[in-house]
């Protein structure tokens, strides 16, 4: 649609190339590279352990909205290969988030698990936060193309659904952590980039396109 | 090292505290640090305002009761870049960033209301209306994090008996700076701008309660509050308001900007205690800035910032819970 046949043909051959898997993983390490970097030389500033657990959190975030992409992206450039990259964003996703839940379960609470309870029952957007990691479990647990034989296409793809969902709670997560100073900005950004990412599925939903239940069945086919 | 006990505090030996040249050893680490630093906006740091080139205000050991702790100073780097000081931004590390636009000469404070002496104070006389001391004081934030910093300056007790309060004065309110041209923070609404808080006449007149003008021995850094700011120990660190232009003596209890904001979270007391919670989080322990050993055991919080012993008896017999 959006890219002319040559480009489109180029950029297929290099994201279905053989060496941008093994890119994307390192690059999505770069982040906790830098972070473990940071605390090692001390330079996360004077409170290096909420840098850690914030800084976590915005890359959960971040790959999130780039896994979220990837469906949207394929539709609107033509570039079927970019589902290639899905699952191992997803993973990475959920991979950030676990280092996230742990940075604040140890470095927050101690470890304490009876206060991470009370913490989790007490403070809405824990609640919400840990609910979102929770219902990723679940989806990184049934990554592998085995599961989708397993479960069958239509109910993994069911299951899978509930990115949609934890995407939601992930929003209300950060804009309810940073209600305490009402600082929407960034906030902001990240809701509508979500907004338009599940927008536009629900505008092709709404179209009656079969897309999702194509690719489900596809991938089962393994 | 996980220390999986709790040792309590520990007295300041000399080779604990960073050596200068340590020091710049580390920033000169963060400037090798900066590409991957600008891979997150939160990592990237301000430099430390505190440094061997500040203003000096040298202060004498207090003799207040409970002015020094013993516990280990946080690093003057640490106390002037981890700031919340709304004005100049919400992020802890803008106002060391933004406050070099204050401008704390010249600067006055009026002190009205119930008193009988009703005066302006420029700056240059405050620094001279009473003989400096140096306060080693907790500063516990409500978010739960601590520091320990030495403060210089005096009693606040000490300003208001020159004014000759009436019987009248049962509390006083503190108005800080709100200046749109010098603070970029004021464009946020965040808070009601200027920011007030308040205390009990009683309160004011603690010999703890304290007014500073500076700290580590240096004129206060702007974004500390400069160039005099209230200091309350046994409070949580929003009740002491920073940049201070005014100070009313009133009747009735004052207006606060953080429970005029969200009443249901922030008390006009706000006095320290692990007992109570904040409605979004526990208050019962509190992560000391400074200690940069990551898996270091957060620190019990003590009732009223440990200083019950000073200060408990004004608040003997009231519910804590519904007077937080």
């Amino acid at each position: 649609m959006v890219l002319s046949a040559v480009s489109r043909a180029f950029l297929q051959s290099v994201v279905a190339h053989r060496a941008t898997k093994p890119t994307l993983f390192v690059l999505a390490l770069l982040p906790l590279a830098a972070l473990i970097a940071g605390v090692v030389n001390h330079t996360l500033g004077p409170n290096p352990a909420e840098t850690l657990i914030r800084s976590l959190g915005d890359w959960t975030l971040r790959l999130l909205c780039l896994t979220l992409a990837i469906t949207p992206l394929r539709q609107w450039t033509g570039l079927s290969t970019l589902a290639r990259l899905r699952r191992m964003l997803g993973l990475f996703t959920a991979f950030y988030a676990l280092m996230h839940f742990s940075a604040y379960a140890v470095f927050d609470m101690e470890l304490v698990w009876a206060d991470i309870v009370r913490d989790v029952a007490k403070r809405p957007f824990i609640l919400v936060g840990t609910t979102a990691f929770v219902l990723m479990l679940p989806l990184a647990a049934t990554s592998f193309n085995r599961a989708i034989r397993w479960l069958g296409a239509a109910r993994w793809q069911r299951l899978h659904h509930a990115v949609y969902a934890i995407a939601m709670l992930a929003i209300l997560h950060f804009f309810w952590m940073r209600a305490g100073k009402r600082n929407f900005g960034e906030v902001a950004v990240y809701a509508a980039i979500v907004a338009v990412l599940l927008g536009w599925r629900l505008y092709k939903a709404s179209k009656g396109t079969r897309y999702f239940m194509k690719l489900g069945s596809h991938s089962a086919k393994g | 090292m996980l220390l999986l006990k709790d040792r309590g505090f520990v007295h300041p030996i000399a080779s604990e505290i960073t050596s200068q040249a340590v020091f710049t050893t580390r920033r000169r680490w963060l400037a090798a640090m900066g590409a991957v630093a600008a891979w997150g906006p939160r990592v990237a740091w301000p430099q430390a305002a505190i440094t061997a080139n500040g203003a000096a205000l040298p202060g004498a050991r207090s003799t207040v009761p409970g002015a020094l702790t013993m516990e280990k100073p946080t690093p003057s780097a640490d106390a002037s870049t981890y700031n919340n000081f709304y004005e100049f931004g919400t992020d802890k590390s803008d106002p060391a960033q933004h406050a070099h636009t204050l401008k704390t000469r010249p600067w006055t404070v009026s002190i009205e209301g119930e008193v009988k002496k009703p005066a302006t104070f420029g700056i240059d006389e405050l620094l001279k209306l009473s003989a400096m001391e140096e306060r080693v004081y907790r500063l516990r934030c409500v978010e739960g994090w601590s520091m320990v910093i030495p403060w210089v300056g005096y009693s606040l007790s000490e300003l208001l008996r020159k004014v000759e309060p009436t019987g009248n004065a049962k509390y006083v309110q503190f108005v800080t700076l709100a200046d749109r041209a010098q603070m970029p923070g004021l464009r946020s609404s965040v808070l009601d701008w200027p920011y007030l808080e308040g205390l009990r006449i009683d309160e004011a007149m603690h010999p703890l309660a304290m007014l500073a003008f500076g700290m580590y021995g240096q004129v206060l850094p702007n974004q500390n509050g400069a160039p005099l700011r209230l200091v309350v120990p046994w409070k949580y660190g929003f009740k002491s308001g920073k940049s201070l232009v005014k100070i009313r003596l009133v009747e009735q209890q004052p207006a606060t900007s953080w429970s005029l904001a969200a009443p249901q979270e922030y008390g006009f007391y706000s006095n320290v205690n692990p007992k109570v919670d904040h409605p979004r989080w526990s208050q019962a322990s509190e992560r000391r800035i400074g200690e940069v050993d990551l898996f270091a055991k957060k620190h019990p919080t003590l009732m009223f910032n440990g200083y019950e012993s000073q200060v408990g008896s004004m608040y003997a017999g009231m519910d804590l819970k519904k007077w937080f």
